[in-house]
């Protein structure tokens, strides 16, 4: 599988971003990953899915860069990955969206995506505050940026309005958009679905589609809702009590016997 | 000006016009847009570029003389000037109700035969492929949004920039052939073909010549002075004939500004922004604007709040006359100028109104309290009558002539006639030339010496020569006492209330009047909150008992009104029940410009009018609703009905006539 694959709907696949090899994560006596492997490969939706507590958003973390496995080696671009700080993972093209919403709920809209930008913004604090010259330059190349992500998941009625104010699904979407912001190029989502209603379920499933399309982003994310999962992703891993248990396209993963007990059940002996 | 010799000057089409205007207004703004949060302008010359080469490359695609081309979104720059290029190659552009269902898109695309579709972005295109094995003519599509559109199949699909763009490549093959169509299109060519939304039956399209729209145009904007300088914002669907005369016909004609919101969210902002100097709206958005007021300084502070009042109460008392130039007094003039300072100088800016000349409210009866609430902050606020077959002028209100309950005078060069049952005739060079394919239509509803019957009663009143509309002339009945029974009157007293968004009375030849009622979900809902009552669906706050007791109240004080009135008194609310959903276009209870379908709703909600008639206190009923996808459902509920106070009616008994 070196050379990627081509979708079923015929979009390329390349090859790949991002290895996961034999990675263990533990939390004191708690095993939370066990000798986990599988790959990201660019320009494809990749979802993990599996029961609560199965260690998804633990291996989210590990993607990100926010855990440091005790065993195995996390690949990006081929390098192995060192400890970063959260803007060092955000410099390397990667961006995230949160399961529980990490805005600035005082803030309105555009100034939470504006906050997308930081990493492009390079004058210093003087010379923003004087806003002259090269800052209101800079503002306004990336104030262009941030406009487009806004035309683009259709938010500009609420541009200007607090976050505080918004009904959920709308954060959610505030969410994606500042991480479209910083233009990544991996785009990490923990559960971006999460109670939701069908309608906000549909619209942002769109949106993630509209995404990878029209951007190319290679796009991982968790999610809990099976019917959405099946639907966006072209390739799934499943886990369970922090183990591996079938990875493939969705059709090979929903008729895999050991992610269909997990699902549904199985006498424990 | 060269202006006021149309026909002899040439300007006989609306490239013609542009013509004029990219020559003599050449770097005069004509369309702006919202667009990534900053107003994108396009001058007359660019925009005349933009057209010619939408123009030859529609060529470039086969597009031919005679072709329909439907055109299918929001107000935006590009489909306006898909409507102009698509006349310039000799072509007949359709726009589409862009909130159209499939089935509903559909039946117009076939009974056009449209050939090309012009459609804004994926969901539009998606609904067109969704009816495709339909439209056996259906040749190209082409759409302006590109997003999400990259896996589509693109044999017969285009981009709208890569349209324009092979037109520039193609200018030297094609440009001969553009000149000579253009030069073909006289004032009786076909300018545009519009559907009539139609609160009975199915759609007809409504053909207008370019004589229709430019002199339409012509006149109108001579009665009201408009000039190039006008800024209006274009809001309204592009398929119908109001957007078109003034989005198309006026901007064309006087070379104004046409300015397009951002998305359909964000209007009000962009209205502010715009603050137009001309303004058209149906009376839904003047009374949507009015209850946001309303709300907004209820959760004010208690000083505001009383200077609120205090300037409106005194801007109801004289606000009207000092627009109308009659004579006030110096202390109220002067007064009247202090709240102009701290009340309805900063309101109008905040409405977007600050800069408004002339603004028109139609397409409906405006409730007169909504109207003079206007008025009297100075706006103003104008009625005319029209309709799609007239090209929409039939009657206006002059400066100084404006009254709530009437229409106006008619427009210049329409002659107006009642006939013995009291419907409303009129013939102007507006006239339309056919309904498309139905002689049969077009026969019963104009004569051979062109006079159109309007399907709605009223009369001219003797003193001032005004029209009065009394109703649809087939909603007009009789109750079975023989009082006149004009059901509109009624609701748009009711609807007058914030709380009250739309209301239905039923009672031809029974012997009293019942109502359905539509609850005003933003105005309720806010209300619910401030009164600690919890909700969780319309249908649960339709049916709180406070809520059905504040109807009862505002019932009741319409009836003492419409008591007052001795033609109309027998039309006072006996029952009344709170309808479990809104009505609807989706589901064909409203016309796209939401107009109540009496008859469906009728049809539809049969069972509850005989539980209003038959006495008893509760219905449970089964509604089937579609969804904006197209898909159906059913809501259940169980209604109450209400009794509302009537005042005794003692002398009144219409003799029929």
């Amino acid at each position: 599988m070196e050379e990627g694959y081509v979708t079923e709907d015929g979009r390329k696949i390349g090859g790949v971003v991002m290895e996961m090899k034999n990675i263990t994560l533990r939390f004191g006596g708690v095993v939370a990953i066990k000798d986990i492997s599988f790959d990201i490969r660019q320009g494809e939706i990749r979802a993990i899915i599996g029961p609560n507590g199965a260690g998804k958003s633990s291996m989210l973390n590990v993607i990100s860069g926010f855990y440091v496995p005790q065993e195995g080696q996390v690949l990006y671009q081929g390098k192995p990955r060192p400890q970063m700080r959260p803007y060092e993972v955000a410099r390397q093209g990667i961006a995230r969206t949160f399961q529980n919403i990490a805005l600035f709920e005082g803030m309105s809209v555009l100034d939470n995506v504006m906050t997308g930008r930081l990493n492009y913004m390079k004058t210093g604090l003087f010379s923003q505050a004087l806003w002259k010259g090269k800052a209101e330059k800079e503002e306004t190349e990336n104030r262009e940026v941030v406009e487009k992500v806004i035309d683009f998941l259709e938010i500009q009625h609420i541009r200007k309005t607090p976050v505080a104010r918004l009904p959920y699904g709308l954060k959610k979407r505030v969410e994606l958009a500042r991480a479209l912001a910083a233009e990544p190029s991996l785009l990490l989502l923990d559960e971006p679905m999460a109670g939701m209603n069908v309608e906000e379920k549909e619209d942002m499933s769109r949106f993630i589609l509209d995404v990878n399309d029209e951007f190319g982003t290679t796009i991982a994310l968790i999610e809990h809702d099976m019917g959405v999962v099946m639907d966006l992703s072209d390739r799934v891993v499943v886990m369970d009590y922090g183990k591996k248990i079938g990875d493939g396209t969705p059709d090979e993963v929903r008729n895999n016997q050991d992610v269909i007990d997990a699902y549904l059940g199985v006498a424990h002996d | 000006m060269a202006q006021t010799q149309s026909g002899a000057a040439g300007l006989q089409s609306l490239s013609a016009l542009l013509e004029r205007n990219a020559t003599e207004f050449a770097d005069q703004p004509a369309y702006r847009e919202k667009e990534f949060g900053i107003w994108q302008c396009w001058t007359w010359a660019e925009t005349a570029k933009e057209i010619e080469a939408l123009a030859l490359g529609l060529i470039n695609l086969g597009v031919q003389e005679g072709d329909f081309i439907a055109i299918i979104g929001r107000n935006r720059p590009y489909l306006y000037w898909s409507m102009v290029a698509a006349q310039s190659v000799g072509a007949i552009p359709v726009p589409v109700y862009n909130d159209s269902a499939a089935e509903e898109l559909a039946y117009v695309l076939d009974h056009c035969g449209a050939r090309y579709v012009i459609a804004e972005d994926q969901e539009q295109v998606d609904k067109v492929l969704e009816i495709q094995d339909q439209l056996h003519d259906l040749k190209h599509m082409i759409y302006l949004d590109p997003r999400g559109m990259r896996k589509y199949d693109h044999h017969t699909l285009h981009q709208y920039s890569h349209v324009q763009e092979q037109g520039r490549a193609a200018y030297d093959e094609w440009i001969t052939d553009l000149k000579e169509r253009r030069g073909k299109l006289t004032y009786d060519s076909t300018c545009v073909m519009l559907y009539t939304s139609g609160t009975t039956g199915k759609p007809k399209g409504v053909v207008l010549s370019n004589r229709n729209v430019v002199e339409s145009a012509k006149n109108s904007a001579d009665f009201d002075g408009l000039t190039r300088s006008e800024d209006i914002l274009s809001y309204l669907p592009m398929a119908w004939v109001g957007d078109f005369i003034f989005s198309i016909g006026q901007a064309y004609w006087c070379g104004f500004c046409v300015n397009c919101p951002e998305s359909q969210d964000t209007m009000m902002t962009d209205l502010r922004e715009i603050g137009p100097t001309y303004f058209f709206a149906p009376p839904r958005v003047f009374e949507g604007q009015l209850t946001s007021v309303m709300i907004r300084m209820e959760d004010a502070g208690a000083m505001k709040r009383k200077m609120f009042h205090h300037f409106l109460a005194h801007a109801k008392k004289v606000g009207g006359d000092i627009l109308d130039g009659k004579p006030v007094g110096l202390m109220d003039r002067l007064k009247y100028k202090l709240g102009d300072i701290l009340v309805y100088g900063p309101l109008k800016d905040t409405l977007g109104y600050g800069r408004i000349r002339v603004g028109y409210t139609a397409g409906e009866a405006i409730g007169p309290e909504i109207f003079d609430f206007y008025r009297s902050l100075g706006i103003n606020l104008k009625q005319l009558y029209g309709q799609t077959e007239a090209t929409v002028f039939i009657t206006v209100q002059p400066d100084g002539e404006v009254r709530a309950d009437t229409v106006g005078v008619p427009a210049p060069d329409v002659e107006i006639r009642i006939d013995d049952n009291g419907e409303i005739h009129y013939r102007s060079p507006g006239v339309f030339v056919e309904y498309y394919k139905n002689a049969e239509s077009t026969a019963s509803t104009k004569d051979a010496e062109g006079w159109v019957a309007t399907g709605d009663a009223g009369f001219i009143e003797s003193d001032s020569g005004h029209l009065r509309i009394i109703d649809r002339a087939k909603d007009v009945g009789k109750m079975a006492s023989g009082a006149m029974f004009a059901p509109k009157y009624v609701e748009n007293k009711l609807k007058f209330y914030p709380d009250i968004l739309e209301a239905v009375l039923f009672g031809n030849g029974k012997d009293r009047c019942v109502a359905f009622i539509n609850i005003d979900l933003t105005a309720v809902g806010n209300w619910a909150e401030r009164n600690n009552i919890a909700y969780a669906s319309y249908q649960e706050l339709a049916g709180h008992p406070r809520v059905l007791e504040s109807i009862r109240q505002h019932v009741e004080e319409v009836n003492k009104s419409v008591a007052a009135d001795e033609m109309l008194s027998g039309c006072q609310v006996h029952r009344f029940v709170v309808l479990h959903k809104e009505l609807d276009a989706d589901d064909g209870e409203m016309t796209r410009t939401r107009k109540v379908r009496r008859r469906i709703v009728e049809e539809k909600f049969n069972d509850i009018i005989t539980a209003l008639y038959d006495g008893s206190e509760k219905i449970s009923t089964t509604t089937e609703v579609t969804y904006e996808d197209g898909r159906k459902g059913a809501i259940s509920a169980t209604l109450t009905i209400v009794d509302a106070k009537v005042v005794p009616v003692t002398t009144q008994q219409v003799a029929a006539e």
